[in-house]
């Protein structure tokens, strides 16, 4: 299969601080990625960087087969890549429907939105019953559906999620991870940052492991799951 | 009672006014997070404009339309060449440009136009008033009143239906967030300048109507009063702008109205007083901004 998302050579900075030392990752259409590593590692700053919200200082990032380096963080969503940021951060005093409203942002056909609507609607039946509440009151765990939920509004290919079960009760942990796979089957294409180490690789096809802001390990996840080095990446590294 | 009533008809002119300029401010402080000090040079735009269209005879209700209109391009064209180059810059510098950009316009104001304050002409019926059983309440008063509500639910529902509007409430929220989901930076932030805009010009129109001059400061001591009440109500909520500039007007008033003529000289460092009170009660505002609670969770 042909690679959707190539990562070359990628780096991200903060003033002085290295957060991303140059990594090389691809994602091909259909697949889910874990992206894993201990905390401070650098997978956020990597899927930030993928649209656009962190600054990649050097490499390159090639989706669909276009060069999207550099690009600003409103083009992504058209382009067919969002990102479900770390801590959820829906809009709280928005309401659930006018978060999923937002989602569908970069979509003019009201058809199409109608769809993207239902189907999110569809996933997650107890964001339809409360669409008329404010996010900021909603549970964590509905939070998250609808974090996710707005990141589906705009039909992407390949939906970035950095660490979707923070925080949540197990019971939530385990609809996520499902959620995670039925998505995959109606052809999202799913890179997935995880603290679930266990859990993340039981779904994945394949992994990378991020220590210090560099791939310390990346195989198929059955690699991984009897790997040294992710052993040694959560525990050495750091 | 009635002369308590006929205050609280001036409060509630005066603190519209305030409102619509405080509003002004925190839509472009909560987007963008600038105090825009050329708030109140937006303002004397559509003052001067008032004056050039009475000069040349251009009837008053058109020429309430081509000063708001005015006032719109100018806070459009200020953020194009003014702010969008320090649109990432820190707060401070951000803070400088506007008073830079303040001040070059009332020099300008003072060399092209006039230093000296200039007569508007304004429609005899404004300074009539009407009689309300006891109360006599100025014409240009009550066109305040009605217009303040009028712009306040038209904001209201631009803000709560119109997509611009959310994603304006969205991008206040959390920027970052809401360019991921395409909401571009600039559509967000021209908005906000041109409603911005769209207000000053509205209360310039008021409070021209009232005062019939324009000078080259006259956006200074409303626009003063406005970062009051944008402070009062919680910087960056527009609620609480609106509430604040309220809150201030009704201060103000009654201040005027009720303390004792020994006392009337102090009467803004006691209205200053009590708006530190609120502030030590309520240290973000009476409705504190949506972001600022984000960023506490
Ligand atoms: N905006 C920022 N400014 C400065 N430094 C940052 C910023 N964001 C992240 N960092 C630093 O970059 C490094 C990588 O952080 P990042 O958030 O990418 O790690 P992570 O792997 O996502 O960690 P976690 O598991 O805690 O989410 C850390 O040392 C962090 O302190
Ligand atoms: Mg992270």
């Amino acid at each position: 299969m042909s690679a959707l998302l190539t990562v070359q050579s990628l780096q991200v900075q903060y003033g002085a601080v290295n957060a991303v030392r140059g990594i090389d990752l691809e994602v091909r259409e259909g697949e889910i990625i874990a992206l894993l590593g201990a905390n401070g590692a650098g997978k956020s700053s990597t899927l930030n960087a993928l649209v656009g919200l962190a600054p990649a200082s050097a490499g390159k990032i090639t989706f669909k087969g276009q060069d999207v380096t550099g690009s600003a963080p409103e083009r992504f969503a058209s382009l067919g890549m969002t990102l479900s940021p770390e801590g959820r951060r829906v809009f709280g005093t928005l309401s659930v429907q006018e978060n999923l409203l937002m989602g569908a942002y970069s979509m003019r056909d009201k058809g199409e939105i109608k769809t993207a609507w239902e189907r999110v609607f569809d996933l997650f039946p107890i964001l339809r019953e409360r669409r008329e509440q404010f996010a900021g009151t909603l549970s964590g765990g509905q939070q998250q559906m609808l974090a996710v939920g707005r990141a589906l509004m705009s039909n992407p290919r390949l939906l970035l999620l950095d660490e979707p079960s923070l925080g949540l009760a197990p019971k939530i942990v385990e609809q996520v991870f499902e959620l995670i796979s039925v998505l995959r089957k109606q052809g999202v294409t799913l890179m997935v940052v995880e603290q679930n180490v266990s859990m993340a690789l039981e779904i994945a096809d394949r992994g990378y492991v991020m220590a210090s802001g560099r791939i310390a390990a990346s195989g198929t996840a059955a690699e991984l799951r009897n790997s040294d080095t992710l052993q040694a990446a959560y525990l050495g590294a750091d | 009672m009635d002369l308590f009533l006929q205050q609280t008809v001036n409060a509630f002119a005066l603190g519209g006014t305030y409102a619509l300029l405080a509003l002004g401010l925190a839509m472009v402080f909560s987007t963008m997070g600038l105090i825009n000090f050329a708030h109140g040079e937006l303002m004397t735009i559509a003052g001067y404009i008032l004056m050039a269209c009475g000069l040349a005879g251009v009837p008053f209700a058109f020429s309430i339309l081509l000063a708001i209109a005015a006032a719109v391009l100018a806070a459009i064209v200020m953020e194009r060449i003014a702010f969008r180059p320090v649109r990432n810059a820190s707060g401070a510098t951000m803070l400088v440009t506007s008073f830079a950009v303040s001040m070059i316009l009332q020099v300008l104001f003072q060399n092209f136009i006039s230093a000296r304050s200039q007569a508007v002409l304004v429609p005899e019926i404004l300074s009539e008033s009407v009689r309300f059983g006891g109360l006599v309440i100025g014409v240009n008063k009550i066109a305040a009143i009605v217009t303040t509500i009028v712009m306040l639910i038209f904001l209201d529902r631009f803000m709560k239906h119109h997509r611009i509007g959310i994603a304006m409430r969205a991008a206040a929220e959390d920027f970052s967030v809401a360019r991921l989901m395409g909401i571009r930076a600039n559509t967000v932030i021209a908005g906000a300048f041109a409603l911005s805009g769209f207000l000053a010009g509205v209360a310039a129109v008021l409070w021209v109507s009232q005062r019939a001059s324009v000078d080259p400061l006259m956006g200074f001591t409303p626009v003063l009063k406005a970062f009051i009440a944008a402070i009062l109500g919680g910087l960056g909520s527009l609620r609480g702008a609106v509430a604040g500039g309220f809150l201030l007007g009704f201060i103000e008033i009654y201040l005027a109205a009720y303390l004792p003529s020994g006392m009337q000289e102090f009467r803004d460092p006691i209205a200053l007083c009590l708006v530190v009170l609120v502030l030590i009660f309520r240290p973000n505002g009476l409705i504190p901004s949506p972001a600022l609670k984000a960023e506490k969770v």
